[in-house]
């Protein structure tokens, strides 16, 4: 697994022009794994979403380096599926070898049993031809991790992994998360609760449309920066007049 | 002896209901999985709207060339496309959502669309738009038809992977690359063009009835999408046949008589389907350990 380094550079997203992510720097560096920990609406799934490639910055970029956007692993909040869909596990799982099965290519024998290990590796064996709708929010989690799997991308993203996920899962599925970070992946993943940050992430970025801090997690989780995380969303929640750096750069 | 004289002496006798039943076979093949896609996308009341929207369009084709199916049909493809279109526009920019957008398109197409007709033609002729008139179906409107049954099956066959990934995890898709509001405008092409082919037979305010309500029984009896397609295409065209022989025997318009034999399959299946109502209040018992 050759190593991806992710720069973001003065990057800036807007819903409807106001920033959602505002003029942020900084990398995650080839194979770390890093948490983005942050209050309700600081911009964390905006950012994980310009990273993935499926919003445009407004302003400054993402430097995926040689990396084909494709070859990114990307886990949407769960919200964002539509589980009542009369899909079955197998199928879902399938789905991660999009890369190379595209729209309209068959699926090989050896994809096929990839998929198959794909489900044993996290604890779904014998599920495949059960509908998504019939499963749990644990199980279905262990699913689209199976499909990570699948997809074998340098790069991971994860927005809210563990929401709503019993402890026994979110365990099995951390431990998924460090044989990514041991085979050299990079991983991002959006994250809640800041113990978990602390015990499994080396690296954190705290941010609140702006970063806050970013880098080794026991310095940027410091009780000083929470506080001005929380302090900055509150600010910012107001109707916040244009940036003033953003109308330089547009002139 | 009485049943060959109810349910195919008719179809022997008359080239009109020939026409008629192929027409509506057809016709079922195309809706059949398109509903069941629509339904699955939330759009049901989308696909109703869009089936007025056709409205205007088809006015305005009938008063350039009378009851001819391809002209009409052409103009409501238009205008079709253009309130899919417009409403899609209208949300991308606007505060509104996709369905208040399209419930006021459709409105304002179906007004129109009535005072077009009402203006050139007689009530009779507005009763035939609105409700459809198997009589008028001739060779060209059975072409068009069989062509845009065929046309949506291949398209479907294209689109299918992409399609399904777009309505169950449309940000994965995006992630991957794909484009999706590609297939989403394929599909509302789809759904238009289908629309068009189902509004001789049963009339604007009905065609969508060939789509939701097949879909919408089909989900009372599967749960993968294949089987609910299979069974959605084969509501629809069994709902066309026995449709067109009570519309015949009674005397009645075609596009109710179609529809409601539908709805009748869905009050069935609402009773006894799989996740009917029977079965919820008198479950077997669960198994024993």
């Amino acid at each position: 697994m050759s190593a991806v380094r992710i720069s973001l550079d003065d990057l800036t997203v807007t819903y409807e022009r106001r920033p959602a992510v505002h003029h942020i720097s900084g990398c995650f560096e080839a194979g770390s794994l890093t948490a983005i920990v942050g209050p309700n609406g600081a911009g964390k799934s905006t950012l994980i979403k310009a990273i993935a490639g499926t919003l445009k910055p407004a302003a400054g970029r993402v430097d995926r380096g040689s990396l084909a956007l494709h070859n990114v692993g990307y886990l949407p909040q769960a919200a964002e599926i539509d589980r009542s869909f009369p899909l079955n596990v197998a199928d879902t799982v399938i789905m991660g070898a999009w890369r190379s099965i595209g729209a309209f290519r068959g699926v090989s024998r050896e994809q096929a049993r990839q998929a198959q290990e794909a489900l044993l590796a996290v604890g779904l064996e014998g599920f495949e031809r059960r509908s998504v709708g019939s499963l749990s929010a644990g199980q279905f989690q262990r699913v689209l991790f199976a499909r990570l799997l699948m997809q074998n991308a340098a790069v991971i993203l994860l927005d809210e992994p563990f929401t709503a996920i019993d402890a026994r899962t979110t365990q099995d599925l951390l431990k998924l998360i460090r044989d990514w970070h041991g085979q050299g992946r990079t991983v991002i993943a959006v994250l809640h609760d800041i113990d978990q940050v602390r015990k499994h992430f080396p690296n954190t970025l705290l941010m609140a449309r702006e970063a806050i801090a970013w880098g080794d997690t026991d310095t940027v989780l410091h009780a000083d920066n929470l506080r001005r995380a929380r302090n900055m969303a509150e600010y910012w929640s107001d109707d916040a007049t244009p940036c003033a750096m953003n109308e330089e750069q547009q002139s | 002896m009485m049943i060959y004289q109810t349910l195919i002496q008719p179809f022997v006798e008359f080239g009109f209901m020939r026409r008629a039943l192929i027409a509506c076979l057809a016709l079922g093949i195309g809706s059949g999985p398109v509903g069941v896609l629509l339904m699955l996308r939330r759009m049901s009341l989308v696909g109703d709207a869009m089936s007025h929207a056709v409205l205007p369009g088809a006015a305005v084709g009938f008063l350039f060339a009378g009851l001819s199916l391809p002209a009409m049909g052409f103009g409501g493809l238009i205008a079709g496309l253009l309130v899919a279109l417009l409403s899609g526009l209208v949300s991308r920019f606007t505060s509104l959502r996709e369905d208040a957008s399209f419930a006021s398109f459709y409105l304002t197409s179906l007004a129109a669309g009535v005072l077009i007709v009402s203006l050139h033609g007689s009530s009779v002729d507005l009763l035939h738009v609105l409700f459809g008139t198997i009589l008028a179906i001739d060779n060209p409107a059975i072409f068009m038809v069989g062509g845009i049954a065929s046309f949506t099956l291949i398209v479907l066959a294209l689109i299918y992977r992409p399609l399904v990934l777009e309505c169950f995890d449309p940000g994965f898709l995006r992630a991957v690359g794909g484009s999706g509001s590609l297939y989403h405008v394929l599909f509302l092409l789809l759904v238009v063009l289908n629309l068009v082919a189902g509004f001789q037979a049963l009339g604007t305010l009905m065609a969508v009835g060939m789509m939701i309500i097949p879909a919408t029984v089909s989900r009372f009896w599967a749960t993968s999408l294949s089987a609910l397609m299979i069974i959605s295409t084969l509501v629809a065209t069994l709902s066309g046949f026995i449709g067109l022989i009570v519309s015949f025997h009674a005397g009645v318009a075609s596009g109710p008589a179609i529809v409601l034999t539908a709805s009748a399959f869905y009050v069935f299946s609402l009773l006894f389907g799989r996740s009917g109502i029977v079965r919820r209040l008198f479950p077997k018992a669960h198994l024993a350990h």
